[in-house]
């Protein structure tokens, strides 16, 4: 760029490409399918021992937790809910970040999301996945999880289908369901080029099984792209609905702190928050990784940055109402909780927290924070921190203080919680992992049809859907 | 290779305009089986291959709605035609609760039906042997190609002259594509060993799994130490004394909780009317109480007001009137006595059958009776 105070000038008149460099199509499908055809570096199997080693130590606990009862862990009346729950919300909300880009994004036509959506689908899963253990886990007796479902007892009593425990069994196992089904109806054009190229004989016979033959048939491509677009539309309601039950639990219930009716926007708002926060740490890791920087460029990280930011003021939004409807009610117990959130035994919580979900990510208003990977890395991290805290807070916070003084009671978690909390990162980042080995973590199908002049039709002003 | 079939002629080309272009010359050229094969969906090639709208959000409607339907209906009959029960106060058929479960139940229909339907009916997979897998075309159309293929069962299909139109168009490679030279009826798949072992080995698992879980798996003890303590409980057999039982029995002598034994002999009535008192008042609620298990034990026989005219009369022998004058005067210890230990083997003993305290309040109670014959009559006025 030319010399002078300006470094850069930006023509904001023109978008900026979404696959930098112009690459061939073929050379695409090298690019993507390098993880899966090559033994991966040192690098890569250093992670793997990392994560596999957290994992064995969330094992470890879980076996602790399973011989001895849930007395291992911190728990007690009236804190009867503490890491369990709040690793279980935390989970769910990452997974929701996927969902929104690969779901709403694409119902805005937001073409930049092709580059990250089924890193994000993916990540979606598996966090559903480590979510689902922790109610799970929280039972202590984990097979009694069979009496949730809709199956009369021996005494031929239904489940409570006024209970939001109930609904959330649904709404999770739905959103599990229609995710995965999601991501694999997009990763079966993939898994056809992927039988096509691959040498290896038992690899084929896997990806044909997967593909279920798929033929790249424009009458088949025009039958697809409109389920794709259908199973968007369900998908975004599908993801207010689930955090909405999810805080359901909470608001629900009489308790100061979680009585609240601003609870479902508050989680929704949330979820997304801590979900782009994780999106941005794992894209980071895996382009640099994998080498993919010029398929995931640096402008979709500056995009993502600014979801980011603008769904950190919701929630901030969220944290100012929750004080000022607690004063506005003038319920001396719900002033007496906010007070005891900001100064009592888990003030420093609340106070990073604020900080971390808050104050950090309005650095995210200068473009040069925004294109800078490290410093991106760094906030994603804080994000993750702030947002998981958050949960733990409203738990905790308004468990410890509750109606009865005479059951006030302190909590502190013991090295069991904390081992079953790494355990479901290293199951997290070890599926991520082994994904980014097995799956193409870019829709090379979807990459195609972004590059430059991949659609002639339009270039020719013709009209298209 | 002649005794193969044919299945249609290929054509490949290089740029995804050409494939617009090729489309457009076959479908105004007459073709109709055909198909263009693209690595991802090029925008415009629908309209120029004349194809028709996709109706396959109807399957999502239609079994969309199912699921909330069926919801509907399950959670009503579950909770009031079932096993009725009120939680939280709510009506039986609390439909505002069951809105979350009718959205999920919607989605989940709607989405796993529709994708069930494009693979399995729309497009017709899963399918691996179609003739176009494993051939050079599909290999390049998968990675970079865009490919036309003409199909032989079009009516204006000709070898040669097909073959000629798709060069004239500027395809890179122009190849046939042949079935394959064996295939499989139904029939034959369909009774395989192998296949028909399979389906067995599938079917005994499943249902084994299934029954497994419903009828042994919730029924597991947990091996928490909560369940498992050492210690003996009162009915279980043990192997320390030698008479083979856990529970000790009481040391000789050994009077339960509120069981006071009866102080005399039984034929001591002389005792028991001076020693005995009777330790309750005459309150409403004794009263009360005498009357009622005066009327269910000592009525059948003395009578509902103690006259002594038996409803039992001519199966057992009646019992005198309470209300002579020497009843009238004996001590309330005697009654105790009488009402413990019964009369002269007539009357038999209500020990087992009314507690010591009640047995005090029917004494007030026949006193009660007893006064209301001889009542004086300056007191009746």
């Amino acid at each position: 760029m030319s010399a002078g105070s300006i470094d850069e000038v930006i023509d904001y008149t023109e978008a900026p490409p979404l696959v930098e460099g112009n690459p061939t199509l073929s050379h695409l499908d090298d690019a993507i399918a390098k993880p899966m055809e090559h033994r991966p570096s040192a690098k890569y199997f250093i992670a793997l021992a990392v994560t596999l080693a957290m994992l064995t130590f969330g094992i470890v606990a879980v076996g602790y937790t399973f011989y001895y009862g849930i007395g291992m862990w911190g728990n007690n009346i009236p804190v009867a809910w503490a890491f369990a729950i709040t690793n279980f919300v935390f989970w769910i909300g990452i997974g929701h970040a996927g969902t929104l880009i690969s779901a709403i994004l694409f119902l805005f036509r937001q073409r930049w999301r092709t580059a990250i959506a089924r890193t994000a689908e993916a990540m979606t899963i598996f966090a559903v996945m480590c979510a689902g253990l922790f109610p799970l886990l929280h039972l202590g007796r984990p097979w009694y999880f069979a009496f949730i479902f809709p199956i009369p007892n021996q005494h031929g009593i239904w489940i409570n289908f006024n209970s939001p425990l109930v609904w959330d069994v649904f709404a999770v196992s739905t959103y599990f369901t229609v995710s995965l089904m999601f991501w694999y109806i997009g990763l079966i054009p993939d898994l056809a080029t992927m039988r096509d190229r691959t040498t290896s004989k038992i690899k084929k016979t896997i990806y044909s099984i997967l593909s279920v033959g798929w033929r790249f048939s424009n009458r088949h491509w025009q039958h697809y792209e409109k389920v794709y677009v259908i199973l968007a539309g369900l998908a975004t309601p599908l993801v207010f609905s689930v955090h909405s039950i999810v805080s359901f639990d909470f608001a629900v219930s009489i308790l100061p702190g979680w009585h609240t009716t601003i609870f479902p926007p508050y989680f929704v708002a949330g979820a997304i928050f801590s979900g782009f926060g994780m999106v941005l740490t794992v894209l980071i890791i895996v382009r640099k990784v994998f080498n993919l920087e010029y398929i995931i460029t640096k402008d979709h990280l500056d995009k993502m940055a600014k979801v980011t930011l603008l769904v950190s003021m919701m929630v901030a939004y969220a944290y100012l109402l929750e004080p000022f409807i607690a004063w506005y009610s003038g319920d001396p117990v719900d002033w007496y909780l906010v007070i005891q959130r900001m100064t009592g035994h888990y003030a420093l919580g609340f106070w990073i927290m604020t900080t971390c979900n808050v104050f950090v990510p309005q650095l995210l208003w200068f473009r040069k924070i925004r294109r800078s990977v490290p410093i991106l890395f760094v906030i994603s991290l804080l994000i993750n921190v702030g947002m998981w805290l958050e949960r733990y807070i409203i738990i905790v916070t308004s468990l410890y203080r509750d109606f009865t003084p005479s059951a006030w009671h302190l909590y502190s978690p013991t090295w069991v919680d904390f081992g079953i909390l790494i355990g479901s990162f290293g199951l997290f980042f070890t599926l991520v992992l082994l994904f980014s080995r097995t799956l193409p973590v870019i829709s090379m199908s979807e990459i195609k049809g972004v590059t430059e002049s991949a659609h002639p039709a339009e270039k020719l002003g013709a009209e298209h859907e | 290779m002649s005794e193969r079939t044919l299945y249609g002629i290929t054509a490949l080309f290089d740029a995804p305009g050409k494939i617009l272009d090729a489309s457009k010359a076959a479908t105004s050229e007459g073709y109709k089986n055909f198909d263009s094969y693209t690595p991802y969906p090029i925008h415009g090639l629908d309209n120029v291959m004349k194809l028709k709208r996709s109706y396959i959000g109807i399957v999502t409607l239609i079994l969309g709605m199912t699921g909330v339907i069926s919801l509907v209906t399950f959670t009503w009959w579950a909770n009031s035609v079932d096993f009725p029960m009120v939680t939280g106060g709510k009506p039986y058929f609390a439909w505002p609760s069951y809105v979350p479960l009718m959205f999920e139940m919607g989605v989940l229909f709607g989405a796993v039906s529709t994708v069930i339907a494009l693979l399995a009916i729309w497009l017709g997979l899963p399918r691996n042997s179609h003739p176009l897998h494993d051939t050079e075309f599909m290999k390049k159309v998968s990675d970079d190609g865009f490919g036309i293929c003409i199909e032989a069962k079009d009516p204006k299909f000709d070898q040669k002259q097909t073959e000629s139109f798709l060069r004239s168009l500027g395809a890179v490679n122009v190849e046939p594509a042949y079935y394959e030279a064996q295939s499989f009826t139904l029939r034959q798949l369909v009774l395989d060993p192998k296949f028909i072992i399979a389906i067995i080995v599938v079917a005994v698992v499943s249902s084994a799994t299934v029954y497994w879980g419903l009828n042994k798996m919730l029924l597991i003890r947990p091996w928490s130490s909560l369940n498992d303590q050492e210690k003996v409980l009162p009915e279980t057999r043990s192997e320390f004394y030698p008479d083979g039982f856990a529970m000790r029995p009481p040391v000789e002598g050994t009077v339960a909780r509120s069981q006071m034994p009866y102080e005399f002999t039984a034929n001591d009535l002389a005792s028991a009317g001076k020693y005995l008192a009777n330790p309750l008042l005459p309150t409403p609620q004794v009263m009360r109480v005498g009357q009622r298990e005066y009327n269910t034990y000592c009525s059948p026989c003395h009578g509902y007001f103690a006259d002594g005219d038996s409803r039992l009369q001519g199966q057992f022998p009646s019992p005198p009137s309470l209300h002579t004058d020497s009843l009238r005067l004996a001590p309330d210890g005697l009654y105790y006595s009488v009402i413990t230990n019964g009369f002269q083997g007539i009357m038999p003993s209500y020990a087992r059958q009314i507690p010591r305290d009640e047995r005090w309040a029917i004494i007030w109670y026949i006193r009660a009776l007893q006064k209301s014959e001889h009542v004086e009559a300056s007191v009746a006025k």
